[in-house]
């Protein structure tokens, strides 16, 4: 079997590059990590990968809104590449500033037909905190929905979230409804027993307490919370107090999960 | 033409930032303000149609889920204001860097519209309720705005002309410097800022005397710059006659080098092997594994953040991250660590000297500087701390530190002749100018006025971009030498390249921001975001290249020669022409005076109360003490993946831990530990402790979360008043000798340090001099993270230990700052005995007989055991006989609350008390407690009575409290 191939993206301002792909490595992947200058030139080429995953960041400083102007140049100057990755069957993953990207650019929820013919139309937002302020901090999150990056996941639990911008907003309750109807919510925040949060437990304000959702397909994933800062046990803020837990950590589940899946199906 | 978007929020979203405003101007005790409401305004320039401004309104700057936008041509619009509607726009104002502006010109290409010229950004504020116009002009200069950096736009049009665009005529300026008198040399140093002192004039004039002429405006820039205190350190690496009082005798000595006879005396005379590089290079290099090296640096920048706290602290830790950047060939950045020093949030405006911004407005301003900084260069800030007092009104403190790795073999570096001088990165701007000569000044009321050209916003993605393509170039070794334009711009740079062989820069080469500069300020500018590197010419065409691939600029502006002459032209004039040996070397010696004598503090007079609980509430609460968790959470101390002991820990991720742990190689078990030792109140006492108690206080928060004193390497930031005055400097030449004893005596060599020096603030003839304060930070090496430990304690019937001795040391203590003391009895350090405590807890956590440790620091024994408890969810019982003291002590205050030195709380599991207590064998510790399931924090004083009975619960919420805003 081939080994999966991912294709980690960068651009001026992503900076969680390097542990998305320590993850996707250690799970047994090939990952390369791209300047979009280089698709964008045609050095390198989607196709050539099984996975894009659009990690964390401050893409371009975040600056007018989060992850806008990465999301407007994948849509407007990589849009047609990105429609064939998803037609043939394969799996996106975005993290805090890559699932603000996936959002903005109208990736996810999607709109359209998701398995012959996406379209890339804004519908929900990730927006400013209630807080006001960036917050680093660990939250519970109580896994829904149908996604293969998920698949197995039933337990609660437990990552960290470091944003501004993490608030979900859809454009309307019709459309949260069928969110919630075609199992697109994939996490929602909890607290520790997995009932329902308050302040800092949904830390953002989130409508649903929703900290991540997939596509129709459930094969692309955007999400908040940062699995790969829970990858390993010793990331943990109170690693110390549970000498017994060995392993990995919560998050690594999420990036086995994708790469199981390629072998699979891909 | 010009157009005008407006974005706002939808009817009935929740704006957070205009909250935050309504806040900040409750803080000022107004209180008619009912609402706020902020419109983000764009100004294009160029040549548009109507629905390519509607294309650019609708897919790049409106978040159409819960923003909605307006647009017209700038001079159709007209906005009436209600009467309870105060409408107020402000912009950033010329030659400020606004990254949004050059991030929204990509957006507007991507979507295929090319005809724009240019963007500028402002922001409005619609105030709403009943305030009258003095009112509207406080919320705006106090909280809207800040003049320095930003104007209030009239007539809602802001200017899109960034300078005058007619070119600079070229026209070499002469300074009549050869024949001029002293009194003259004076004046000449004052009105160019220049700081230079009389001697230092009349070496200038004689060397010019020399070469027969006069020199140029640039040539005297760039010997001022050279040499001015912050570049050139010259209180340290000058001559001290130091007067010192012993024994009710003054005697003199001479320093000569105060540097080399204390901090460096220490690493050379320790000599460690793994000490790589030393003092030398921008960070202290010290070995990691068999693959790489770790580096590490601490700066200051107050000056700035005095003046403009978001852009001073901003640019703070964007200039040492370029510090990492160009150590060695260049290392990678892994964690932050952050101290500040602010007068007391809480101050009265009416307290405040004119011309300082209010503490808290600084407070809020530095901690943002840092949050944008750092978490968008993706570098984790892992540990800091956080001290108030009132004497730095006028100067707060802002170190900001980074630690890099590197791979061995790329430490080193050399500039050749014949290398190109390449500029890349930022732009360079007006931005900065008379940095360096500026922070070696007194600031005054006046100096908002005089030096606001030294006040920058930094661009933290530009600094990341350069981040990612400069570690490609150093790996293809396509660059010979490097170095970053901090102080002092180009100038201090290809000066210090160059100083042992020569260099031709070509000016008019650099890249600007915008036309208008002239060569002096082309050369000595602190645009931020830069770097300076020496490239073979067979490689140019490729570094380029990469520096392209990847949009960041990079330019040769000149080349290295072999002549020792600094050469500057200006299309094709030559505007300066000097040695480097006169540059580097012609500063002349000068003796500053010093004299120290022990102060007499007032020694606080009051009986012990019979319950402590008050008194262990008032400490938790101390601002220095509480929770820094409002700060911490704000920035990412995660990215990256390799942090192992976070700044808060325990059961609920709340308590504070001591020194941070972080794996730079992720997956692998070697990591390093981050920790830093400052009090100043110490200092108010004798500097000479406090030195030797911070450099005790660093290491034993590494030793706290498992590590050893096997290899510890330290930095030293010394920040203290004008050193021309002797009593100040007398106390710096103290500290400096306490930072030698402690470091000897623990085998701990420095590695590099800095000095920021004149922190005084003049009021009329007065002037607030800031407390002497040195920041001791340390790294150390972890051998294997899986072993190391947090302070929370972790299971109810474990014992308590307190291993080492409690003296009566209440002098600078946080229990006597509560009773508005300073006292005499401070804290001293045994180091034989300290010693031994450090190697032998060391092997004890590594055999695996250790729950829990905290070292006892501000608040001692009370405040350490309360942390432990809250933070881990556990209740305590403990006995202050049992406590192992030093000498007599028959109050209970002084068992619990004394901050001797050297000192830890130590959690063991019954079972292994015997292993624990052999491993410990010939230190002094005891049995004073074990941990309960109860909440409840019980102790039992020297009389066997109660003397404390509270709920952790209550203890944890006086300490969150203070700082929760």
């Amino acid at each position: 079997m081939v080994q999966p191939k991912v294709l980690v993206l960068r651009t001026a301002g992503t900076n969680c590059d390097a542990e998305t792909a320590f993850a996707f490595e250690s799970v047994g992947a090939s990952v390369e990590r791209v300047h979009i200058n280089r698709l964008l030139q045609g050095e390198r080429n989607l196709r050539d990968y099984q996975i894009l995953a659009i990690p964390g960041g401050f893409s371009y400083g975040d600056d007018i809104i989060s992850g806008r102007i990465l999301a407007n140049e994948l849509r407007l100057r990589l849009g047609d590449e990105l429609k064939r990755f998803i037609t043939d069957g394969k799996l996106i993953i975005g993290i805090c500033n890559g699932f603000q990207v996936l959002v903005r650019a109208g990736i996810l929820p999607g709109r359209g037909n998701a398995v012959a013919a996406p379209e890339f139309v804004q519908t929900v937002t990730l927006t400013h905190n209630d807080s006001g302020k960036f917050d680093d901090r660990w939250v519970y999150l109580k896994p829904d929905g149908k996604s293969v990056w998920t698949h197995g996941m039933n337990d609660v639990i437990n990552l960290p979230v470091a944003h501004a911008e993490g608030k979900f907003i859809p454009s309307d309750d019709t459309l949260l409804k069928s969110l919630i109807a075609n199992g697109q919510i994939i996490f929602r925040y909890c607290n520790a027993e997995g009932g329902k949060p308050v302040y800092p437990e949904n830390p953002n304000g989130a409508v649903n307490d929703i900290a991540g959702i997939a596509d129709e397909t459930g094969r692309i994933l955007g999400l908040m919370p940062h699995p790969e800062r829970h990858f390993l046990t010793t990331q943990h803020p109170s690693w110390t107090r549970y000498p017994e837990v060995k392993g990995r950590g919560h998050g690594a589940r999420i990036f086995e999960n994708g790469i199981n899946y390629v072998k699979k199906n891909l | 033409m010009i157009w005008r978007i407006e974005i706002k929020e939808k009817a009935g979203v929740f704006d957070p930032a205009a909250e935050g405003i309504k806040k900040d101007v409750a803080d000022l005790g107004l209180s008619g303000v009912d609402d706020v409401h902020i419109v983000q305004v764009y100004t294009l320039d160029g040549d548009l149609t109507r629905d390519q401004v509607s294309r650019i309104s609708d897919e790049l700057l409106t978040d159409k889920v819960t923003q909605e936008y307006y647009f017209c041509p700038a001079q159709e619009y007209k906005h009436t204001p209600t009467a309870s509607d105060h409408i107020v726009e402000i912009a950033y104002n010329i030659g400020v860097m606004d990254p949004v502006e050059e991030s929204t010109l990509k957006g507007i290409r991507d979507l295929g519209i090319i005809t724009v010229q240019s963007v500028r950004t402002s922001r409005q504020y619609h105030i709403q309720g009943k305030i009258s116009e003095s009112d509207l002009k406080l919320i705006v200069e106090k909280v809207l705005s800040n003049k320095l950096i930003q104007h209030v736009v009239k007539g809602f049009v802001p200017s899109l002309k960034v300078v005058s665009q007619s070119s600079y005529q070229v026209k070499v300026g002469l300074v009549d410097l050869i024949f001029a008198k002293d009194k003259e040399l004076v004046q000449l140093s004052k009105q160019g800022q220049l700081y230079l002192n009389l001697a230092e004039m009349k070496a200038i004039q004689k060397y010019f005397k020399g070469l027969e002429r006069n020199p140029t405006d640039i040539e005297l820039e760039t010997v001022a710059q050279t040499w001015s205190e912050h570049c050139h350190h010259k209180t340290f690496r000058g001559n001290i006659s130091y007067r010192v009082k012993e024994k009710s005798k003054f005697k003199t000595k001479m320093i000569r080098n105060l540097l080399k006879s204390t901090i460096a005396k220490a690493t050379f005379s320790l000599n460690k092997s793994w000490c790589v590089s030393v003092f030398h290079d921008n960070a202290g290099v010290i070995k990691f594994d068999k693959d790489d090296h770790v580096c590490f640096k601490v700066e200051t920048h107050n000056h700035p953040s005095a003046l403009e706290p978001f852009g001073g602290a901003n640019t703070g830790l964007g200039g040492v991250i370029r510090d990492i950047l160009g150590t060695g060939l260049g290392a990678k950045p892994i964690c932050n660590t952050d101290v500040f020093c602010f007068a007391p949030p809480d101050m009265e405006f009416k307290h405040l000297p004119v011309g300082t911004l209010h503490p808290k407005r600084v407070m809020k301003g530095v901690v943002s500087g840092v949050r944008d900084y750092g978490n968008k260069m993706g570098i984790p800030t892992v540990n800091g701390a956080v001290l108030f007092d009132e004497g730095f009104v006028g100067n707060p403190l802002v170190f900001c530190g980074t630690v890099g790795i590197i791979p061995k073999g790329m430490e080193k570096k050399k500039t050749f002749a014949g290398d190109l001088i390449v500029v890349a990165g930022g732009r360079t701007g007006r931005d900065g100018i008379h940095g360096a000569t500026f922070s070696s000044g007194e600031l005054t009321d006046e100096s908002e006025v005089v030096s606001s050209g030294a006040v920058q916003i930094g661009h933290p993605i530009q600094e990341k971009k350069v981040l990612d393509v400069l570690l490609k170039a150093r790996d293809l070794d396509l660059y010979s030498a490097i170095t970053d334009c901090g102080a002092g711009g180009l100038s201090s740079a290809v000066g210090e390249m160059g100083q042992h062989l020569g260099a031709t820069v070509y000016l008019d080469k650099v890249p600007l921001k915008y036309q208008g500069l002239s060569y002096s300020e082309i050369w000595i500018s602190e645009s931020q975001e830069r770097m300076v590197m020496s490239v073979p010419q067979s490689k140019v065409a490729e570094l380029l290249k990469i520096f392209s691939d990847e949009n960041v600029e990079a330019t040769v502006i000149g080349q290295f020669d072999k002549d020792h002459q600094l050469k500057l032209y200006y299309h094709d004039v030559q505007v300066c022409n000097i040695e480097m040996e006169f540059l580097h070397d012609g500063i002349p010696d000068i003796t500053k005076e010093a004299v120290w004598a022990l102060p007499k503090n007032k020694e606080p007079h009051f009986l012990c109360p019979s319950d402590l609980r008050d008194s262990l509430f008032d400490a938790l609460s101390h601002l220095n003490v509480c929770s820094k968790e409002w700060i911490i959470r704000q920035y990412d101390h995660e990215v990256q993946g390799g942090s192992v002991i976070k700044p808060l820990v325990g059961k609920n991720s709340d308590g504070p831990s001591d020194a941070a742990v972080i794996t730079p190689k992720l997956g692998l078990q070697k990591g390093i530990a981050i920790s830093n030792g400052v009090n100043f109140r110490y200092g108010k006492i004798d500097p000479f402790w406090m030195a030797a108690g911070c450099i005790d206080e660093a290491i034993r928060q590494i030793i706290s979360v498992g590590g050893d004193l096997k290899q510890i390497a330290l930095l030293d930031n010394f920040c203290w008043g004008n050193p021309d005055k002797p009593d100040r400097l007398g106390g710096l030449v103290r500290c400096a000798e306490g930072c030698y004893k402690a470091a000897m005596a623990y085998g701990t060599p420095f590695i590099s340090g800095k000095d920021s020096l004149y922190n005084e603030f003049a009021v009329g003839k007065e002037t607030i001099a800031i407390p002497g304060t040195i920041l001791i930070s340390a790294i150390g090496i972890i051998d294997n993270v899986n072993r190391c430990l947090t302070m929370d304690f972790k299971k109810a019937g474990n014992l308590i230990y307190i291993v080492g001795d409690t003296a009566a040391e209440l002098g600078g203590s946080i229990y006597y700052a509560n009773y508005d003391s300073v006292g005499n009895d401070v804290p001293l350090v045994n180091f034989k005995t300290a010693l031994k405590t450090f190697e032998s807890l060391s092997a004890a956590v590594k055999s695996g007989l250790v729950r829990s440790i905290h070292d006892c620091s501000e608040g001692g024994i009370g405040v350490a055991l309360a942390e432990m408890a809250f933070s881990g969810g556990f209740g305590v019982t403990m006995r202050l006989d049992q406590v192992p003291l030093k000498g007599k002590i028959n109050r209970n205050d002084l068992v619990l609350f004394s901050e001797s030195h050297s000192r830890f709380v130590v959690e063991v599991e019954p079972a292994k008390q015997k292993q624990f207590e052999r491993n410990l064998k010939g230190c002094s510790l005891s049995i004073v407690g074990k941990v309960e399931e109860t909440p409840e924090f019980i102790v039992y004083g020297l009389n066997k009575q109660v003397c404390i009975n509270a709920d952790i619960y209550d203890l944890k919420e006086a300490w969150q409290k203070p700082l929760r805003w």
